[in-house]
């Protein structure tokens, strides 16, 4: 099999506090100082870094990364924030360019970082799918032959002379993602474009870019915090931390190892000064998984009766926050989600101060498995605060097994609440 | 199969270095050429730029009532402006010429060459969003600009070509002179020093924001500088050297020798004008060639 991108040896650095501040006054007066010997007077100083290598002003946001893509192969990018996925995405797409080492393509690249990018409200449907499909880089000919094709797979074409900026959030979407699928392109970059949209349209994106892929011996990367989607889409995965490729392989090993690193104190994990949790409003100090005795390290059977414990402080009064759980099994796979607006708590807005939003998971529910919870801070419509902290646990006693007896360790299903039965003469 | 190789691991014989080397369409790294234009990508987007272009017409003017007669309102009212205010309340000098068609040819010229450096100027700030997510030859914005104020100024030209015939039909003493043949010329060098002067500006405003207030009354000020509101004769003739050392005063000049035969052709001048235009472009071309790779990390 041909290679299409060869990745070497590439890092990006980014200078903090050097640049960003912004105007030629900050500039000079940094200048001076430096002249006179004194510590630069805006240089962002107290926060720590956990991309690795952090050396004073510089920070490697990708380090030494090297990755040899084949030609047809769809690969996953799996990473917590902050891990360079996006990075290098953008090295890719050539947004922006690589501190060291070579990138090198063959075929056309084409980058989904965004649906949608150059979208012009005033314009009409028809307009956009022309310009967008440009600025994508299709010439007019391509497009005026994929035109059907696209307004079909939006659905929009009742609209389609309608300036984009009447239409619902939806068909914005979609119309923009319909132009993307359409792409002729021999390597494809999405970055996860497929948050958007409602769960049929997902569902549809997934299957044409499956299409695609297979028909044209495409070659895709694809980047989502959506394991479910990354397992359905990638035969095969990269996982990223602080910067660097550190594993690769089958994507169902490569999730496993994700979780499991990303886990260190497996039940009960802490967030401190050496490795905060923190944005604008909110600091997460704690998350634990602990049973009703409030142990955190005894076995847990299938009924045991588990608490979430939640303990994090609010730097300031936050409206409508929902502080959510997602019950995940190791392989990403989505459980139970629920969150702490299911409580009686004023919420109007929350005030300053220390919390613990704790969250009880009933017995003889789960199965004999691995599972992890995630924990989100977010304020419903309008955007995370914080996200993707997780601890996990081991349900590893199977207290009533309604099939009897089983080969395998556990009865299968990812859950194992206990039903009721009645067998009568009928 | 794919893998990872450490960084260790890479040993790549010459031979095969050599023939990757044609191999590969497309090579990401570091470097960039100081003087490079990259042509042939700008042919492959050129699609781009014409959508580009169609849509800053038609998305200026979407949701008014009179539409694109506003590219001739402005300069009408313009003229009126300068006519009352400079040619009757200050009594500036026209060189004879009809009130009307002195300012406007002033008025046209100098619309073409301020849209063009105001808006190229705002190339990075105004596109981060685009320039953040997608890659396009990023020249590409900065000249659909220039191609779609180069249609305005065809519109305003046009109305300006109305006058003329107007005012020559009325009996005004105008003439059109052999040097009308530059006003090809004209247009580009003013196309080249605006792009050129807005590559600089915008590669700059990454960086420094203060730029953009600079350049708004900077643009202002230096109206006043080129003979748009007075003509270049009634200026002192020991400080021609001052007002023609603005590369704008021998276009609007020739401009107006051109249509309406007023003053005299100044090769010399031009000449220059031409130069300044050649040698600002070529800065702005480096300037933007450097910015252009790693400007989403400071913008």
């Amino acid at each position: 099999m041909a290679r299409t991108i060869q990745i070497e040896n590439v890092s990006k650095m980014y200078r903090l506090g050097q640049i960003g501040t912004g105007t030629i006054s900050h500039d000079l007066n940094r200048w001076w100082c430096k002249l006179r010997g004194k510590p630069d007077p805006y240089q962002r100083i107290g926060k720590v870094n956990d991309r690795g290598n952090s050396g004073g002003d510089y920070v490697w946001a990708l380090k030494d990364v090297n990755l040899n893509i084949e030609q047809g192969q769809i690969l996953g990018i799996i990473g917590r924030n902050g891990a360079g996925k996006s990075t290098l995405l953008k090295l890719l797409s050539r947004v922006t360019a690589p501190t060291t080492g070579d990138i090198r393509v063959k075929g056309r690249l084409a980058s989904l970082l965004e649906v949608g990018t150059g979208f012009h409200p005033e314009l009409t449907g028809r307009e956009n799918i022309f310009l967008n499909g440009a600025i994508l880089g299709m010439t007019r000919v391509e497009i005026r032959r994929q035109f059907d094709a696209i307004v079909d797979f939006s659905g929009c074409g009742k609209y389609i002379d309608t300036p984009v900026k009447r239409y619902s959030s939806g068909m914005y979407v979609r119309l923009a993602f319909a132009v993307a699928a359409h792409l002729e392109s021999e390597i494809l970059i999405v970055d996860e474009v497929l948050a958007v949209g409602d769960a049929e349209f997902q569902a549809r994106c997934i299957g044409k870019m499956q299409d695609v892929s297979q028909q044209s011996g495409r070659t895709i990367l694809f980047v989502s915090h959506n394991m479910g989607s990354v397992k359905k889409l990638c035969p095969q995965s990269a996982l990223m931390r602080y910067g660097q490729l550190v594993n690769f392989g089958d994507t169902q090993e490569i999730i496993n190892d994700y979780f499991v690193g990303e886990s260190k104190n497996q039940r009960k994990r802490s967030w401190g000064k050496s490795d905060p949790a923190e944005c604008d409003e909110i600091e997460l100090h704690e998350i634990s998984v602990s049973d009703k005795s409030g142990s955190y390290d005894s076995v847990i059977a299938t009924d045991t009766p588990l608490q979430v414990d939640i303990y994090y402080s609010l730097k300031k009064p936050v409206h409508q926050l929902r502080v959510s759980i997602l019950l995940m099994t190791n392989d990403g796979t989505v459980v139970i989600s629920s969150s702490d607006m299911m409580s009686d708590v004023e919420n109007n807005p929350r005030q300053k101060g220390s919390y613990v939003s704790s969250c009880s998971i009933p017995p003889l529910l789960l199965n004999r498995m691995q599972y992890v919870v995630r924990v989100d801070f977010e304020i419903p419509r309008s955007g995370n605060l914080l996200s993707g902290h997780y601890v996990d646990f081991d349900v590893s006693e199977l207290t009533v097994n309604q099939l009897g007896r089983t080969i395998s360790p556990a009865p299968p299903g990812i859950v194992h609440p206990l039903l009721d039965w009645e067998v009568k003469a009928a | 199969m794919a893998s990872i190789n450490p960084p260790t691991n890479i040993v790549i014989p010459e031979s095969d270095l050599r023939e990757n080397k044609s191999d590969w369409d497309l090579v990401i790294n570091a470097q960039h050429n100081l003087l490079h234009i990259p042509f042939s990508e700008i042919w492959r987007y050129r699609d781009l730029l014409l959508l580009l272009v169609r849509r800053d017409f038609v998305a200026l003017y979407k949701q008014t009532i009179l539409g694109p007669l506003w590219f001739l309102i402005q300069p009408i009212l313009t003229a009126v402006v300068f006519t009352i205010i400079f040619g009757n309340i200050a009594k500036i000098s026209t060189d004879g010429l009809p009130h009307i068609l002195f300012y406007m040819s002033g008025i046209t010229c100098w619309n073409y060459f301020a849209e063009c450096l105001t808006k190229t100027s705002e190339t990075f700030t105004a596109n981060a969003s685009i320039f953040g997510k997608v890659y396009f030859p990023r020249i590409i914005m900065p000249l659909s600009i220039v191609v779609s104020g180069l249609l305005k100024f065809a519109i305003q030209f046009l109305l300006f070509g109305c006058f003329i015939v107007w005012f020559f039909a009325t009996g005004a003493s105008i003439h059109l002179t052999p040097a009308i043949f530059l006003f090809p010329l004209l247009v580009l060098i003013m196309g080249m020093l605006g792009l050129g002067l807005g590559m600089i500006i915008s590669s700059l405003t990454t960086k420094y924001r203060d730029l953009r207030f600079l350049l708004q009354f900077g643009i202002q000020l230096m109206m006043y500088a080129t003979p748009i509101i007075y003509p270049v004769s009634s200026v002192p003739e020991k400080y021609h050297w001052l007002i023609f050392s603005n590369p704008m005063t021998a276009i609007v000049e020739t401009f107006r020798y051109g249509f309406l035969g007023s003053g005299a052709l100044n090769i010399t001048t031009l000449i220059y004008s031409g130069v300044v235009s050649i040698f600002i472009l070529a800065i702005g071309t480096i300037i933007f060639n450097r910015v252009e790779k790693t400007f989403m990390d400071t913008v």
